[in-house]
């Protein structure tokens, strides 16, 4: 395990410009800023008009990342925890994740909590205590 | 009315480029750091509750104001889901995500925002969730 600079400023910055985009996102095209969903929706042969503007708004996240990222960030400094293996499978559970759950950090944690759902409480508080207790034993393991 | 598609549009790629620099500059396309925000009882970072905050913050105020205009500006209505009810699926599919989560650093927006880096592994974390996310799909789509 790497330690990683604490960086509340970058840190509130980013979440600044993540809650603009949700609300530009409703205000313009009543629309719930949803990375898992958004992303889902283009996995279909089904082309509907549904499709572009989920295209769109994808092609939008890799050219505002493309370009912050040239700009002010280090990406050398991406480090990633496990092997191949790892990433695969850790990768088919979050896909089956959050279909089962209808959404992860962005619908449920931003949007649907902004709106007071409940049930977004829930899958929020489920999946960051399941996600804390994961670390707690994959680096510390269960009882030391 | 083709200028009011365009603007529509034009929002919408607005919006994921808010959301692709946000995830880029809070540092959460990083999956050790997002770790280490999990990791309360090691190498702790606490940035990602700055991330969240602002995030939650923005979005919250901004709906108020969104929907007290009671329509979207490009659209005729929001597609906002109706409460649902907290079931077995929702807390199974938010578990299933943190554990995915916990192991790889990953949640999805991140996730693609980071294949602008060019890492082999976020192509591969990303190409499995999408697997991960169509099987899940098909086995829902049978049983109904």
């Amino acid at each position: 395990m790497t330690a990683t600079e604490f960086t509340p400023w970058a840190g509130t910055l980013g979440g600044l410009l993540i809650g603009l985009s949700a609300v530009l996102l409703m205000a313009a095209a009543g629309r719930i800023a949803g990375a898992s969903t958004i992303f889902s929706g283009l996995l279909t042969l089904n082309i509907d008009a549904q499709m572009r503007w989920r295209g769109i708004f994808m092609l939008g996240l890799l050219l505002g990342a493309a370009i912050s990222g040239w700009l002010f960030i280090d990406g050398s400094e991406i480090s990633f925890p496990s092997g191949p293996a790892m990433t695969i499978v850790s990768g088919l559970i979050v896909g089956a994740g959050v279909t089962l759950g209808n959404g992860c950090t962005s619908g449920h944690g931003i949007c649907g909590m902004a709106r007071l759902s409940l049930r977004s409480l829930a899958a929020t508080i489920v999946f960051m205590v399941v996600a804390i207790l994961t670390v707690l034993v994959t680096r510390h393991g269960l009882g030391g | 009315m083709g200028w009011a598609v365009d603007m529509r549009l034009l929002s919408i790629l607005l919006a994921g480029a808010l959301f692709g620099a946000g995830v880029t500059i809070s540092g959460m396309v990083n999956p050790m750091k997002v770790l280490n925000f999990m990791d309360l009882f090691g190498t702790f970072d606490p940035t990602l509750i700055f991330v969240m905050g602002a995030a939650l913050v923005v979005t919250f105020i901004g709906y108020r104001l969104v929907f007290a205009r009671g329509k979207p500006f490009f659209d005729d209505q929001f597609y906002v889901p109706g409460k649902g009810v907290i079931d077995a699926r929702l807390i199974a599919g938010a578990a299933l995500f943190g554990l995915g989560w916990g192991l790889s650093g990953f949640c999805p927006g991140p996730a693609v925002a980071s294949l602008v880096f060019g890492y082999s592994q976020g192509f591969i974390f990303v190409a499995a969730m999408a697997a991960g996310m169509l099987a899940t799909k098909f086995v829902l789509a049978r049983r109904t």
